[in-house]
């Protein structure tokens, strides 16, 4: 495509309508405004106006020029790009479901249901004592977590003033920890990719509240000291929180609940197939070991033999999120974990551990694997000995319809390519890839340039980040000659 | 399982290639001891048509649709054009993840900034960003912008008649961090809103700003322009919510009554009730904020022919660049939900929102008018609302009234008492468009027949 849409503000057109809407009835006149004249807009200049199959056509061109997971493969590592049942949205959007946040809980019984139930599922799955299904994304379930430590280590007396982070952690984690104000330090993981307890040992200080430790890590390994680590935070009167945004390499294999651990957070929209939505909305939900159940954030959701209530603990951190957190975003995921069934919540591990492995066996000859630990759900490759830089295979790859890993993260790994397949593409889709990185990395050996020029084939091509930072477009404007 | 592509043969296939027996080698890191634990008392797997008519079943639990209701409050049941639900639905849409290869994602990132823009236009201001989760954390964020904006002065003001959830995100957000201060400002029951002679008195040297609301969360707008000028005198920032994204086509832009920060909730611009949530949480600022703004920005930019296109920008101000020094700790946000909004404000366009949001309005006019004439009842403020008011009963408890609505068959509003002590015997009662005036009419019945 060579042309790309014009934007809508360019195709507005003074008296187009693209709504239709029952008109004010007749005997509601202007006279009736009860809004003084200094309350009132007077105009709305250049807002758009469009017809209907314009609209449609401007939003499905649009569409067209994204790549998405219908679309094609998308081995985005740490997002868990894998497929999103599409029957979970046909329950989503049951109207009946779409209720008043503030309606009696007499009249939403089967809403509570259907949030209780998720929340025993992921008990029973995490091996917590208990969840908050609020907060809106995994980084706001860090925040819930550090929250939860910061008021469990208040009430015992002292908050404490530092947070310990791997030096692979993503970057929510510090964000979050210091917005739940803590200082971070960061600690640095052993030559396997994981944290050993002896490094532990030395940053665990009488001011440490907590370690935030990603589980697997962002190397897709796993941290195999995870409860002898558990042990000494504990010893040392410090928690464990666990990042488990991965948690689909070992969803039906082990219970993060029986390592040790006493609070984390998992991002249904990537273990529990919710849509990403071009980037949220997502959902959060936070466990924590039954000791600290008390001080979840409100409402918790209760059940008792007159059904389901909201409660509000006052030991609580308080409010994290407007009403119940994003309810819709819930309801796909319960309908994921039901339609998986106990049969096949441990396959999703399996298939996602197999599939990475697959990739990994495939082109450890020609890449670099800075940490040969054994692949869980993901596996990190570094562009070190390469003529060419990660991000310009990254960009080659789009030429082929292929959307690129990860790049640049984990910070440890020096060009990092991060590649997550996950259990629902199939191996035909995965020798594809495999065939094109080698045919690219072959190319890169032959005709670097193909690679640095790259891509060709996409609606635009490299775009100059720099001038957009430089020169600031965040918005349309009407230009003078028009 | 339908979900799984890999077949047997080749799963027996990889781990030959891997040289495995079993699967679960691979997760020989795992303690032993711990792993493969039974999962037996997870329920069975549930094929996808029983799925439907269980969450049907499920569904049809949840009595409220039965009902006439007009609770607001924070959430809005307005009309969502079908084109907004199909084209939103689009795969491409809604199964991309943030557009981190700006090359093959131009689509989500021109209707981000085309959503952007007509956000600025909406509310007056310089920059709107691309989503933060919704209107109460938007609030948090917004009093957490202004601070750091400050730089030395240390407290924030809040409105008592800010939306009560929204105040007590707000307190959850500063509370541990232990350098911010907060002090609350009364409103004025007879009038329901700030006095602004009072707001001069209690500005201090070290307030950052003053956060309110406007429409309130009684309904009533508020003098922003007079709020804004006070703040402004003291060199402090003026922080204005909206709950009901609706009002902007009708009332006066925040950006022309001099607000600094505009933070609040945009689930009114084609978003479901959902029962709360996913909503659309919007912040737009003028454009010294920038660089200290929280959330995603998309701008426009060139590509290396010279082509126009768009990549999402300043991210030196987030948590992947700048980590525990990043403006917030948000990464996934909300949108899809913003991507949404876009589109259903491309569909009304200028002329629908205009329409919409006055039949908003006088649908709360019509209502106030009619309950003039009882004695039982009363609205409390009888002008400068938009779509929202609140009714006094003098003649039974709220409970009671309430309950009597019920079993007509009627949601009547939102005690007040929930939230404020001094409001025991009031609801707040929200109009829509998607009221008709017969609905209205029959609310107006069932309240008379309570006398
Ligand atoms: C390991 C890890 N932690 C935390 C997050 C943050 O999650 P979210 O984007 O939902 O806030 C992500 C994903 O972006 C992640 O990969």
């Amino acid at each position: 495509m060579n042309k790309l849409p014009e934007l809508i503000f360019n195709i507005s057109k003074e008296g187009k309508v693209g709504y239709s809407f029952s008109p004010v009835p007749a005997t509601f006149t202007d006279d009736m405004i009860a809004l003084d004249g200094e309350y009132r807009r007077n105009d709305m200049e250049d807002f758009p106006q469009l017809s209907e199959v314009e609209v449609v056509r401007h939003y499905t061109q649009l569409a067209q020029l994204n790549h998405s997971v219908d679309s094609g493969f998308y081995p985005l590592g740490s997002c868990t790009m894998k497929y999103n049942p599409k029957v979970n949205d046909t329950v989503a959007s049951l109207d009946e479901l779409s209720c008043h946040p503030y309606a009696p809980i007499s009249t939403v019984q089967g809403n509570l249901e259907i949030m209780k139930t998720l929340d025993e599922w992921l008990c029973k799955i995490t091996g917590m004592g208990g969840f908050t299904l609020a907060p809106a994304a995994g980084a706001h379930g860090e925040f819930t977590g550090m929250k939860i430590i910061r008021k469990h280590l208040s009430d015992k007396g002292d908050p404490r003033k530092i947070v310990l982070i791997p030096d692979s952690a993503h970057g929510t984690n510090p964000a979050s920890a210091h917005f739940s104000g803590y200082e971070i330090k960061e600690i640095p993981s052993n030559p396997d990719g994981i944290l050993d307890v002896e490094t532990l040992e030395k940053y665990l200080t009488p001011d440490v509240a907590a370690l935030m430790m990603t589980n697997p890590n962002t190397l897709g390994i796993f941290e195999k000291n995870i409860s002898k680590i558990a042990e000494k935070l504990h010893a040392n009167g410090s928690l464990l929180y666990m990042d488990g945004a991965n948690m689909n390499a070992f969803m039906g294999i082990v219970k993060p609940g029986d390592l040790g651990v006493d609070v984390l957070h998992l991002n249904l929209h990537k273990t529990f197939s919710t849509p990403h939505g071009g980037g949220g909305p997502g959902s959060g939900p936070v466990g924590v070991a039954a000791h600290l159940v008390q001080h979840l954030p409100v409402p918790v959701i209760t059940k008792t033999n007159d059904g389901y209530h909201a409660a509000y603990f006052n030991k609580g951190i308080g409010r994290v999120k407007n009403f119940y957190g994003n309810f819709l975003v819930m309801v796909r995921a319960l309908a994921y974990i039901m339609a998986l069934g106990k049969e096949n919540i441990r396959k999703v591990a399996e298939d996602a551990v197999l599939n990475a492995n697959y990739i990994r066996k495939n082109l450890e000859d020609v890449l670099n694997l800075q940490y040969s630990s054994k692949t869980l759900h993901e596996v990190v490759f570094s562009d070190k000995g390469l003529n060419v830089k990660t991000l310009d295979i990254a960009k080659r790859l789009l030429d082929f319809g292929i959307h690129p890993f990860t790049v640049y993260f984990p910070l440890i790994v020096h060009g990092a390519m991060m590649i997550e397949p996950t259990e629902t593409e199939s191996r035909e889709t995965l020798d594809e890839f495999i065939s094109v990185m080698r045919a690219i990395l072959k190319e890169a050996q032959e005709d670097p340039e193909k690679l640095t020029s790259a891509p060709h084939n996409t609606p635009v091509r490299r775009l100059d980040e720099v001038l957009a930072a430089r020169q600031l477009v965040l918005r349309w404007k009407k230009t003078e000659e028009k | 399982m339908k979900y799984f592509p890999l077949t047997d043969s080749d799963r027996e296939e990889i781990r030959k290639l891997l040289g495995i027996k079993e699967t679960s080698e691979l997760f020989s890191d795992i303690p032993g001891d711990k792993s493969y634990y039974p999962t037996d008392d997870l329920p069975s797997a549930v094929p996808e048509n029983e799925l439907i008519d269980g969450f049907k079943a499920i569904a049809r639990r949840n009595t409220f649709p039965g009902y006439k209701s007009f609770l607001g409050g924070g959430a809005y049941n307005h009309f969502t054009p079908e084109v907004v639900k199909y084209l939103s639905t689009k795969g491409e849409f809604l199964t991309p993840y943030t557009p981190y290869q700006p090359e093959v994602s131009q689509g989500s990132l021109q209707a981000m900034f085309e959503y952007q823009t007509m956000m600025t236009m909406l509310t007056g201001m310089d920059v709107s960003n691309a989503s933060l989760y919704d209107g109460g954390t938007a609030a948090a964020e917004g009093v957490l912008l202004a601070l750091r904006k400050a730089r030395k002065k240390n407290t924030i003001l809040i409105a008592k008649n800010l939306h009560p959830e929204y105040i007590e995100i707000i307190e959850t957000y500063m509370r541990d961090l232990v350098e911010y201060k907060s002090k609350y400002v009364d409103f004025d029951p007879k009038t329901g809103t700030i006095n602004p002679d009072e707001l001069e008195k209690i500005v201090c040297d070290d307030c950052a700003g003053f956060i309110f609301q406007s429409p309130n969360f009684l309904g009533v707008a508020e003098n922003s322009k007079r709020i804004s000028e006070i703040l402004h005198a003291k060199n402090a920032f003026s922080i204005q919510t909206i709950t009901e994204a609706m009002s902007l086509p009708f009332m006066t832009a925040p950006g022309e009554n001099g607000v600094d920060i505009v933070v609040g909730e945009a689930q009114s611009f084609g978003l479901p009730l959902g029962y709360g949530g996913p909503y659309l949480g919007f912040m737009a600022v003028k454009e010294d904020f920038i660089r200290q703004m929280p959330g995603r920005l998309v701008g426009e930019t060139r590509d290396i022919d010279g082509k126009r296109g768009y990549v999402l920008t300043l991210s030196t101000r987030e948590q992947h660049i700048k980590r525990e020094k990043a403006t917030s700790n948000i990464c996934s946000n909300e949108a899809w939900c913003a991507l949404r909004a876009g589109m259903y404000l491309a569909t009304m366009g200028k002329a629908g929102l205009r329409q919409i949001s006055k039949t908003n309005h006088l649908n709360a006019a019509y209502f106030v008018k009619e309950v003039s004439t009882f004695k039982h009842v009363g609205v409390k403020y009888i002008r400068n609302f938009f779509n929202e008011v609140v009714l006094e009963v003098k003649n039974m408890s709220i409970d009671e009234f309430t309950g009597k609505l019920e079993k007509k068959g009627i949601l009547a509003g939102i005690p007040l008492k929930w939230f404020f002590k001094e409001l025991e015997s009031a609801v707040l009662i929200n109009f829509t468009e998607l009221h008709k005036k017969e609905d209205i009419d029959c609310l107006i019945r069932a309240i008379g027949e309570l006398q």
